[in-house]
């Protein structure tokens, strides 16, 4: 579901970047959990957040309502990990953001399938 | 005429002008002299006379025995007169009119005007607002350019009259009845202002100004028309403009986000590129061509060094798209590109890198390809020769599909220079492709074997000499290692690799020559092996046979030759199997198995659609009288323990009869105009078999055979006596009895025989079918029938095998049957109603898709009815049939959102997975219709999409992702 998305600032997608990888996934259809996590491409990208939200909101789009999505860095490859961490797991961050129509159009964007 | 009231002298002349309209063709010269006169001085009129007078005018426009002068007179008249531009839109379409005609036929007086005529024109269209009327307008300046008329002094003028439109912002009215569109305008146009390089040194700065717009359209529109412009513009006029134009072109494909923008910029720096190619040096002036591509190059030869940033890829089209442009665009830019691209390849390390690179360089390649290599090449491309062979072969034997996959393709194209690649490197060419062919990575092996098929026609010595003998021995050394058992479906994917390669590399004949006996070898040893699995085996054969018989149809001594090693040795094989199992039924021979006789049918049917007629009289000459007759002796090996009769009646020659099969692929193939001995009695004996064969393969096989035939019998006399019998056969079968099913078989299979070629009686065996969907045993058969009388069948009565099939068969099959069709569901039982909508949704499934868009609106309800029909094969067939008229015909879809949306929901919660999908699909579809149409059922779908998120099946799953994350 997530290895499609377009990275906001290069011609190529999360998994060419190795941004997000099989191993780092994890999912447990019997408790209904889901947790992802992205390693960004340089420790102080300006995009984790963004990249955190496009995937967030297809892992909302995509999977059935009773998961529970957890979205967050790498330990240890981002400056402001905890922080980026922190507004990720916030719903009604993400809600907001998503109310935002500039920010919604970028994300439909990474995550529109490429021509 | 004289009335002093106005509107009464109005009158007059309206009458008078109606009926010259009518006349004028009637007139003699002194007349039409006479009335000019009088109409000209009507000109000073009351303006309420205006309009009818100029109706007149139109009229006499159109003699013509119009006097010397006349015309210019008329014309100076009007000018002086009439203010144009005050007049209503259809007075001034008449004085458009009036010009155009005098344009058309006395182009030398007005000629004499000099430029007084197009500066009266210019005053008169001026502030023109009408599309109608511009569309005239534009045509009577392209003329007036294109017919040389004097421009004198007016040339801006006339540029400014015209280009105040540009570009055109034009939205037709709904229901327009003239049925004007924005294209017709911007069409127009562009035809005048691209019409002279006079307009250059305006028009130029106002497309600079146009590219920068926020306007998709306006960009378009600039874009096509300095592409337009590039055509008839030399160096002097593009001279000033060039860094300007460049720079807007950089600054658009670098930025852009749609794909038609950057397409429209590539054509136009093309069309530059092209446009200063062309012009011819003087040895004091500057080469332009130079000095623009190298700006190009200057701007963008530093972002080929990033291959992982965004412009690399821009920076390569714009660089491929001015070096398209010609042979000296292209040296100029190669001879910086090439080694560039090659350096950086070895500075990079990651394969991902690589690709990119190597796919670039790919792009200019293929660009050589245009021109094939010069002479004069020698210098700059053979110099690369050693780094560009190395860099290919380093891809090849990468670890990364991808970077392999475009190293395949870089082969392809280099391989394809002739003359470029040295017999050595040839050689190492041939060794990585047979490599790479029997890789376990099936892309990698595919696009080998592309490859290796389309190089094997330029060096075929190389590869009949080198890939051929050691694919035989890679097949044999598989074959013997079976035993193993653990190993052996490892051995099974490289049997079928090499056998796919081994078709795939036969585009030569003196290559053909060599596969298709090691081919027959293979075949002739799986049927002798007795492992369980070799039924799969010899249908791989067959593919790769078939595959080969596609490859030399073209070529008719590869044809011939083809036809006459295989189809024997087929036949011969099969037959001796047939035998062997008549006298051990119980040993069962696979080669005769029905999976593999229909592997074989395309071998044979496309072994025989391309022989030329004589050849093909002298093997039905053998094929026939094998089957009528039993007549072996054309077979080789022809030694056989009991005859062969499989037209003949009893238990053991069951086996012998599903061989018609083959006697099918052959007979139903060969071209019209090849007579076939016994035709009479080879179609009796296929009408009895096909009633009274109890095997449903064979029944069914005689009954296409038997259409086949029907389809391209030459009408008269005997045709009608035949089909007579076979209709007196199949009533009473159809009727009652144990054998209703094939004589169903039969019915459909000839009813498409005949609705293919139109035949008269084909209406009638359509309503016996018709009479049949009530039928509670054979209506669902029946019901799936229009299927097949509406698809393509794969192997006899389509258009490769040389049947008779009328254009429009279909619309005509539609429009015949779908009210009957429509009212025998109306009139229907309720436990036969879904076989009447099965039918129909087959019916419309088939039709071509503007026909059926035309007809929706009647058919729209009945489909809809469809999907609440239980039945899921209904189901499914309406939904596949709906899916694509949500993109071709969104207005009449949008009316029945509600229904649409409510009825695709709760489909997708059908119990068939197929059902679920394909509404799905359908949901997925609905997007495409205006967004103010959704918006209402946004909420309500994406909720309801929640569901099949969680389905238990994976496609389902799939599915929905993708329509829940398009709403």
């Amino acid at each position: 579901l997530i290895r499609s998305i377009n990275d906001p600032e290069h011609p190529l997608t999360l998994e060419e970047l190795n941004v997000v990888e099989q191993v780092r996934v994890k999912v447990n259809d019997a408790e209904s959990t889901v947790a992802v996590e992205f390693t960004p491409t340089i420790p102080h990208c300006s995009m984790a957040t963004l990249i955190g939200l496009s995937i967030k909101v297809k892992l909302i789009r995509s999977l059935p309502e009773r998961f529970k999505l957890d979205v967050h860095i790498t330990p240890g490859t981002h400056a402001s990990e905890h922080a980026v961490n922190k507004q990720l797991a916030d719903k009604e961050r993400v809600a907001a953001a998503l109310e935002n129509s500039h920010l919604l159009e970028v994300v439909n964007q990474c995550l529109s399938a490429r021509p | 005429l004289e009335n002093t009231d106005p509107r009464m002298r109005g009158r007059g002349i309206q009458l008078l002008s109606q009926v010259l309209l009518q006349c004028y063709s009637l007139l003699q010269e002194k007349e039409v002299l006479h009335l000019v006169l009088f109409y000209e001085n009507r000109l000073q009129d009351h303006h309420l006379v205006i309009p009818s007078v100029l109706q007149g005018l139109r009229a006499l426009s159109m003699c013509e025995v119009l006097s010397p002068g006349l015309a210019v007179s008329v014309l100076r008249a009007i000018f002086q007169e009439v203010h144009v531009q005050s007049l209503l839109q259809l007075d001034r379409h008449t004085v458009y009119s009036i010009i155009i005609n005098f344009m058309g036929s006395r182009e030398e007086e007005l000629k004499g005007l000099g430029a007084d005529f197009t500066f009266g024109f210019i005053q008169m269209m001026d502030g023109e607002k009408d599309p109608r009327n511009l569309l005239l307008a534009f045509q009577i300046v392209r003329d007036l350019i294109a017919k040389n008329y004097a421009l004198g002094p007016f040339v801006e003028e006339l540029f400014e009259v015209t280009s105040c439109y540009f570009p055109i912002d034009f939205t037709p009215p709904p229901n327009d009845p003239h049925g004007i569109q924005r294209e017709d305008l911007i069409l127009s146009l562009r035809a005048v202002l691209a019409s002279t390089p006079q307009f250059a040194e305006f028009l130029l700065p106002l497309l600079i100004e146009k590219m920068d717009s926020d306007l998709q359209s306006a960009k378009l529109d600039s874009l096509q028309t300095l592409t337009a412009c590039c055509a008839i513009y030399g160096q002097k006029e593009l001279q000033e403009f060039l860094p300007s134009l460049w720079s807007s072109l950089r600054r658009e494909v670098f930025q852009t986000a749609s794909e038609k923008v950057e397409a429209e910029c590539l054509a136009a720096l093309h069309a530059l590129s092209a446009c200063l190619s062309r012009s011819v040096l003087s040895c004091d002036t500057e080469d332009l061509l130079d000095s623009f591509l190298s700006s190009i190059l200057q701007d963008c030869r530093h972002h080929l060094c990033e291959p992982d940033m965004k412009l690399v890829w821009p920076s390569a089209k714009l660089l491929q798209a001015a070096a398209g442009a010609s042979l000296r665009a292209y040296h100029r830019v190669t001879s910086i590109v090439l080694p560039l691209l090659l350096e950086q390849y070895t500075k990079h390390s990651q394969s991902s890198q690589r690709r990119t690179l190597l796919e670039m360089l790919l792009g200019f390649l293929e660009l050589q390809q245009k021109w094939g290599l010069v002479e004069e090449d020698e210098s700059s491309l053979l110099s690369l020769r050693a780094s560009i062979c190395s860099v290919v072969f380093s891809a090849l034997t990468d670890p990364s599909v991808q970077l392999q996959l475009v190293g395949i393709r870089a082969l392809t194209v280099v391989g394809s220079l002739q003359g470029f690649l040295s017999p050595s490197d040839l050689e190492l060419v041939v060794d990585h492709l047979i490599r790479l062919t029997l890789h376990e990575d099936s892309q990698s092996s595919e696009a080998a074997m592309e490859a290796a098929g389309s190089l094997a026609p330029i060096y075929p010595k190389v590869f009949s000499g080198h890939m051929v003998p050691r694919l035989e021995e890679e097949l044999q050394s598989v074959s013997f290692s079976e035993c193993e058992e653990e190993s052996s479906r490892d051995h099974c994917s490289l049997q079928q690799r090499c056998l796919q390669a081994l078709a795939a590399v036969s585009t030569h004949t003196s290559i053909v020559k060599e596969t298709v006996p090691v081919l027959l070898q293979h075949l002739r040893k799986v049927q002798k092996g007795s492992e369980a699995g070799n039924t799969q085996g010899m249908v791989s054969v067959c593919q790769s046979l078939h595959r080969v018989a596609l490859q030399c149809q073209q070529d008719a001594e590869g044809c011939w030759y083809y036809h006459q090693t295989v189809v024997p040795c087929l036949l011969a094989m099969a037959v001796q199997a047939a035998m062997q199992e008549s006298a051990h039924p119980l040993l069962g021979k696979a080669l005769i198995e029905e999976e593999v006789l229909a592997a074989m049918v395309p071998v044979i049917s496309a072994a025989t659609t391309h022989l030329s007629p004589e050849l093909a009289v002298q093997s039905v000459s053998h094929v026939v009288p094998l089957f009528l007759d039993g007549e072996v002796s054309f077979l080789p090996q022809n030694s056989f323990p009991c005859s062969f009769q499989p037209f003949e009646d009893g238990e053991c020659f069951d086996a012998q009869r599903r061989l018609v099969a083959l006697l099918m692929a052959f007979v139903c193939s060969l071209p019209c105009n090849v007579a076939i001995p016994q035709q009479e009695r080879l179609l009796r004996e296929l009408l009895a078999l096909s009633c009274s064969c109890n095997c449903p393969f064979t029944a069914t096989t005689a009954a296409k055979c038997f259409a086949g035939l029907v389809n391209k019998h030459p009408a008269g006399q005997q045709l009608d006596e035949i089909l007579q019998l076979a209709v007196n056969r199949m009533e009473p079968s159809l009727a009652e009895g144990p054998r209703r099913m094939q004589a169903l078989t039969l019915l459909l299979w000839v009813t498409k025989a005949l609705v293919l070629r139109y035949h008269p009686l084909s209406s009638h065996l359509t309503d016996k079918l018709l009479g049949l969907l009530s039928d509670v045993e054979l209506g669902p058969a029946a019901a799936d029938g229009f299927s097949l009388l509406m698809a393509d069948s794969p192997d006899v009565l389509h258009k490769g095998c040389h049947a008779d099939v009328r254009i429009m068969f279909r619309q005509r099959f539609f429009t015949n049957n779908v009210p009957k069709l429509v009212q025998g569901f109306h009139g229907a039982g309720p436990d036969v109603k879904a076989n009447y909508l099965k039918g129909l949704s087959h019916v419309l499934n088939h039709l071509p898709k503007p026909v059926l868009v035309t007809e929706l609106p009647t058919l729209l309800s009945l489909l809809l009815e469809a999907l609440s029909c239980s039945d899921r094969v209904v189901q499914l067939s309406t939904l596949s049939c709906l899916q694509p008229l949500l993109f071709e015909a969104p207005q009449i879809m949008s009316l029945h959102v509600d229904t649409l949306v409510t009825k695709f929901l709760s489909l997708t919660s059908s119990p068939t997975m197929a059902v679920r999908i394909a509404a799905l699909r359908c949901a997925h579809a609905l997007t495409s219709l205006p967004t103010t149409v959704l918006l209402p059922y946004k909420a309500r779908v994406i909720r309801a999409l929640a569901k099949p998120l969680d389905d238990k099946k994976r496609l389902v799953r799939k599915e929905a992702v993708a329509a829940r994350g398009e709403w």
